[in-house]
């Protein structure tokens, strides 16, 4: 095993990684800033890298082992890159009452994707929130970041065919 | 700054609000936001504009006005006129009707004299719907961050902490411990380097949305409560645990942080004092557990959020080691009034035992959904049928759910309850937050209590044994009851589990996992029989598959 590199270098040179410097600076790189660091990185790739980790292990001298529990301890954080739409399902208890498994199986029924999925031509990935507080227009889902209100499962259907169609070329089944 | 300084901003911006004969106050709220309140709010400008009457009529992006299922929400002239339902289409008719007396379609105009609007009494939400929550000087002008500098310069941190001890206020995040008991532990403590200040604003129960409201529509607030917080335990650093979920919160939070200490009111020697105190945000990132203060204070230090046991409490030994004041948004929204207005008139709202007002979110089956605030003591059946304006569609009333997972189900005979934390406790719930679930007859309540149980089991941070293990039994024997293949053995193994897990987890989140089932037992027990014998649901929400038919997925 090599100890240490006196500095940590980024895993490629895109220029992102800036951006992930700049919070670890911001915050001196001490191991505290690991979950605030987390955060910049999934808001700048969409996901937790395994080599992200890693790079963030190095950088802030934290245990690569307690990165990756932080990493999955909070449902916040994804480490599997999301699909080019996302469609986000609260599941919170207003919207439970009035339908959301319904509109859970209405995306299933098309898309074919439980929560947490994606489809295997990386279109459409479906995720479930706890609650979004959005409980006066339950039920309520995000479709690629925009909330709607009291949706129906023939609204999702529709939504979900319109991700789908425009990349309906042949291409698009093995990626 | 100091104290003059204080009174000049505000009147100056009192002075500028005077030369506006008209003000449309648009919801900017994230509820409303969904709406395309942004869109709204563009549009009536744009019209405003169009009639050169910008010198007189403005258009001001304002917090929650309470009444979320009818966003976007639009007032004018405080409050006097509302609309509801708006679209950017509407904001023609809008603006003739307030400057001109035009009148407009009665679709969406709003009656300010509805129960749900007079049968409430603000105080944490004084302000929402009135102040632009982006901009300090509003804050300022409506008497805000004085009774901050009241406190500096003519109290002392004993005579704060009397004060809010008077009061009678209780911890609004669900226990309802006595805020001035903590607050004077805090103090009593020795710190080696400094104490700290946190505000829980990890609002985890699915159902519920008043801390969210708050700190959208009046940042400003909790940040007083805070600074005030700080300057009576002695401490001198706060975070905000803020849910990630939040954006809009977490953006007008930071906003606000810049604004306070660019203006002096945080940052080093308030007021020109020696009081320094410095608030950052920290993002929760989804994990229920962490509205548990033991567990919070692991994730604010970059930890897995799990609990410890207390003692030591985080009073004495919190982040860091050092002690820690934790409080709940409405908790410290609930400070500077106490000081403006003194305990005394704190303490003369409410109940015997539990003072002032408590803010709701009412949601599910009811026809108001929204935020409310009421003093404590009202019953269920004045929030619920005045204020909520009773169920939708005919349905009937079958029981509210308060206190989200940790909580229980309120049936109907309990309607008249007067509702306090005592109250609430004494039927097998909890106040918890505020979060208010109403339900009718198509819900079933073994489906609402395995919906429940799925939720602790999937948040259950897995350090203790009965938590991690207990919850995962009940589910099965939840899931067992509603797809029709459990027997009557299985009902007594669900209520050993949940008297076991109440009574060994480590933390809160395991103590209470159970009550939605225990709940749910007093109170419908003959569903829980009916899906057992009959192998029906009722409500036709399970979907009881009898054995021979049973098809694997």
């Amino acid at each position: 095993m090599q100890g240490f590199p006196a500095k940590a270098v980024p895993p490629s040179d895109d220029r992102r990684w800036k951006i992930i410097d700049g919070t670890m600076r911001r915050h001196g790189h001490e191991a505290y800033a690991l979950i605030e660091v987390l955060h910049t990185v999934q808001e700048t790739f969409g996901f937790l890298s395994d080599e992200a980790l890693q790079y963030v292990a190095v950088s802030l001298r934290v245990p690569y082992s307690k990165v990756y529990g932080v990493a999955t301890f909070y449902h916040f954080f994804t480490m599997k890159p999301p699909g080019a739409h996302t469609c986000v399902v609260c599941t919170g208890t207003a919207c439970y009452i009035k339908g959301a498994p319904a509109l859970l199986k209405a995306v299933e029924e098309v898309a074919g994707i439980q929560p947490g999925e994606t489809t295997p031509d990386k279109q459409i990935s479906l995720v479930t929130a706890r609650c979004l507080g959005a409980c006066g227009l339950a039920p309520a889902v995000v479709f690629d970041g925009e909330v709607a209100g009291k949706v129906t499962a023939a609204k999702v259907k529709e939504k979900i065919a319109a991700f789908a169609a425009p990349e309906l070329e042949p291409a698009g089944v093995g990626a | 700054m100091n104290h003059d300084d204080l009174n000049n901003i505000a009147l100056k911006e009192q002075q500028a609000n005077m030369k506006y004969e008209h003000t449309i106050n648009v919801c900017v709220a994230a509820s409303c936001i969904s709406s395309h309140a942004d869109a709204v709010k563009t549009a009536l400008e744009t019209e405003v504009k169009a009639r050169g009457k910008e010198d007189c009529c403005r258009v001001k992006g304002v917090g929650c006005m309470g009444l979320c299922a009818a966003g976007p929400l639009v007032s004018a002239d405080k409050s006097k006129k509302m609309y509801q339902s708006v679209t950017p289409i509407d904001a023609a008719a809008i603006v003739d009707n307030v400057l001109a007396e035009r009148p407009v379609q009665q679709a969406i105009v709003l009656d300010p004299k509805l129960p749900f609007f007079t049968g409430q009494k603000k105080i944490v939400l004084e302000n929402c719907g009135e102040i632009d929550p982006e901009r300090i000087e509003d804050y300022i002008a409506a008497g805000g961050y004085d009774p901050l500098f009241q406190a500096l310069t003519t109290m002392s941190p004993l005579q704060v902490i009397e004060q809010i001890s008077k009061s009678g206020l209780r911890g609004r995040g669900g226990a309802g411990f006595p805020t001035g008991l903590k607050w004077s532990t805090v103090a009593k403590a020795k710190a080696t380097k400094i104490k700290y200040v946190i505000c829980n604003a990890d609002e985890g129960d699915p159902g519920a949305f008043m801390d969210r409201s708050v700190l959208e529509s009046n940042p400003h607030r909790v940040l007083e409560g805070m600074a005030i917080a700080a300057y009576a335990v002695g401490a001198s650093k706060g975070y905000i645990y803020c849910r990630a979920e939040y954006p809009l919160a977490v953006k007008r939070l930071r906003l606000a942080i810049r604004q306070a200490e660019n203006a002096g009111v945080l940052g080093n020697e308030i007021g020109d004092t020696r009081f320094s105190f410095r608030v950052e945000v920290r993002l929760g990132a989804g994990a229920f557990v962490c509205g548990e203060e033991t567990a919070l204070i692991a994730s604010v230090e970059g930890n897995r959020g799990t609990p410890r046991p207390r003692p030591p409490f985080p009073a004495q030994r919190g982040l860091w080691g050092e002690p820690t004041l934790i409080n709940n948004v409405e908790t410290f929204a609930n400070i500077s009034p106490i000081i403006r207005n003194g305990g005394q008139w704190f303490a003369s709202i409410g109940t015997e035992k539990s003072k002032g007002t408590k803010v709701f979110a009412l949601a599910g089956r009811v026809n108001n959904t929204g935020l409310i605030e009421v003093p404590m003591g009202v019953s269920l059946r004045e929030i619920v049928f005045k204020l909520g304006g009773g169920i939708p569609d005919g349905k009937r009333f079958k029981a509210v759910q308060t206190g989200g997972p940790s909580g229980g189900c309120v049936p109907e005979q309990y309607l008249d309850m007067a509702v306090d934390y005592e109250s609430l406790a004494s039927v097998g719930s909890i106040m918890g937050s505020g979060g208010m679930i109403v339900m009718d007859d198509t819900s079933c309540m073994v489906d609402v209590a395995k919906y429940f149980m799925d939720f602790c089991m999937s948040e259950s941070c897995g350090k203790c044994v009965p938590c991690r293990v207990g919850t995962v039994h009940m589910l099965e024997v939840l899931k067992k009851i509603t797809d029709g293949t459990a027997t009557s053995e299985d009902l007594a193994l669900l209520e050993r589990i949940a008297e076991v897990t109440k009574f060994t987890s480590l933390c809160g989140l395991g103590q209470t996992a159970s009550n939605p089932v225990f709940s749910t037992l007093r109170y419908f027990r003959e569903e829980y029989l009916h899906h057992i014998e009959s192998h029906d649901c009722k409500s036709g929400v399970c979907s009881i598959t009898k054995k021979e038919v049973e098809v694997g997925a």
